[in-house]
């Protein structure tokens, strides 16, 4: 299924298509990237414009999907661990039935982090912090998977392999997932194919297979 | 000995039990009002936190009148009240519970508020992307976060309540053994030149409010 976006918001007014797999949207910083991911969540209303996954209607000119029946994976740049929370019962949150830790707890395994489970985030380095929010995000089987940035206090090489886990992820988990970053070596290792984002408007898309950072 | 000191004790327990009535009654609508106050923007937002702060203001003969006049045994409410349990509000203890979750609840309200909103957004929404409804997100993320916050709003409440002096007198009276609290019992005592009789309950409010404040800057300072 495809992701449709058709949204304006005060200094944005973009128009662009999410196929299943990784679509990089790529700008500087302030061109409306974090703005749009938040209006496909739901989390700011826009001002008018369409929102669709395949046939469902998310938007149009009012909500019709309330956020917590979306089903979106939102990984927050700042990551929006809960602090009072274990791992595990970051991970669990938004499962529901018996086994939701057992479940948890084989996505913190697989996500390389399982010695966490009982730690608060507090006590996380920055590249286990990325993978409890990745696990978390990844666990409740997302219809759409939205990255604003996640990676970018990273290290080169801790980056470089979460990217490569994150994209082993999407390649099994296929659905319509979007990629905020200004990085293009980022863009290029994860990405599918790339929307230009500019002054709130797009000024391009291209697929990856283009070159489109090639200078 | 023991008699006079359970005598002087009286209207100290009365002020703990009504204290600790309206800090429960103040919790559930305070913290009620500031979740709305906090979330929510809806019209006549700004004239409900006017309403709310008001106490805090007003003079208390002025915020009397008006439970007496809402409340008291010819308004509707205090008939309804009568009809139910037997009793009036006003000139009982039920009143003077009134009266101090009159004065405690702009307390409640603007700290409470004020905890909450101090919580980073962000961790809100996302548990609403995880799937949370709006009032899981607050019971599980929002509200936890803000405890400490409440716990300290929560304890000034009590403090406030516990001295309450003007709303209670035109409510709930200053009857001897059924309506007069530990600050009553002190005006008269002062009033009467037996400063002797008002020294055991003025060393205890002062003792707990004093402690109670220590607590409230312990809970509210930057970690």
């Amino acid at each position: 299924m495809t992701l449709a976006v058709d949204i304006a918001l005060p200094g944005l007014d973009v128009a662009f298509e999410v196929p299943p797999g990784v679509t990089v949207l790529f700008g500087p910083s302030g061109a409306g990237k974090s703005r749009t991911l938040g209006a496909i969540a739901g989390l700011l209303v826009p001002t008018r414009g369409r929102i669709a996954l395949g046939d469902e209607l998310w938007f149009d000119g009012k909500p019709r999907l309330a956020i917590h029946a979306r089903n979106v994976a939102y990984v927050f740049q700042s990551l929006a661990l809960f602090p009072h929370l274990t791992a595990l019962e970051n991970v669990a949150y938004g499962l529901r039935g018996e086994d939701r830790r057992d479940r948890a707890r084989a996505m913190l395994a697989r996500m390389r982090v399982e010695p966490l489970a009982d730690r608060k985030p507090r006590t996380f380095s920055g590249g286990e912090a990325q993978r409890v929010a990745l696990a978390r995000a990844f666990v409740v089987r997302p219809r759409v998977v939205l990255l604003d940035e996640p990676f970018s206090a990273l290290d080169r090489k801790v980056k470089a392999t979460l990217l490569d886990e994150v994209g082993a992820m999407l390649a099994e988990h296929r659905v319509p997932a979007l990629f905020v970053t200004h990085q293009p070596e980022d863009a290029t290792m994860l990405g599918e194919r790339v929307v230009f984002l500019e002054h709130g408007k797009v000024t391009r898309t291209a697929p990856m297979s283009e070159q489109p950072f090639a200078t | 000995m023991l008699r006079r000191v359970l005598m002087d004790a009286a209207p100290l327990l009365l002020s703990f039990e009504i204290a600790a009535c309206a800090t429960v009654l103040a919790a559930i609508l305070g913290i009620a009002v500031a979740t709305l106050l906090a979330n929510v923007r809806f019209p006549g937002r700004d004239l409900l936190e006017t309403l709310f702060s008001a106490p805090l203001v007003m003079p208390p003969t002025v915020l009397g009148y008006y439970v007496l006049v809402a409340l008291g045994r010819r308004s509707f409410v205090g008939q309804a009240f009568e009809a139910v349990t037997g009793s009036s509000i006003v000139f009982t203890v039920t009143g003077a519970v009134v009266a101090a979750v009159i004065g405690a609840l702009p307390l409640v309200v603007k700290s409470a508020r004020t905890a909450l909103e101090e919580v980073d957004p962000t961790l809100v929404f996302a548990a609403r992307t995880l799937g949370a409804p709006p009032l899981r997100a607050l019971f599980t993320i929002q509200l936890p976060l803000a405890a400490r916050g409440i716990v300290a709003a929560l304890m000034l409440a009590f403090a406030r309540s516990l001295g309450d002096f003007g709303v209670t007198l035109m409510v709930a009276g200053n009857i001897p053994g059924q309506t007069q609290t530990a600050a009553l019992a002190i005006y008269d005592a002062i009033e009467a030149h037996r400063e002797h009789d008002a020294s055991l309950m003025i060393t205890v409010l002062t003792g707990t409010c004093l402690g109670l404040l220590y607590g409230v800057g312990k809970l509210t300072a930057r970690r």
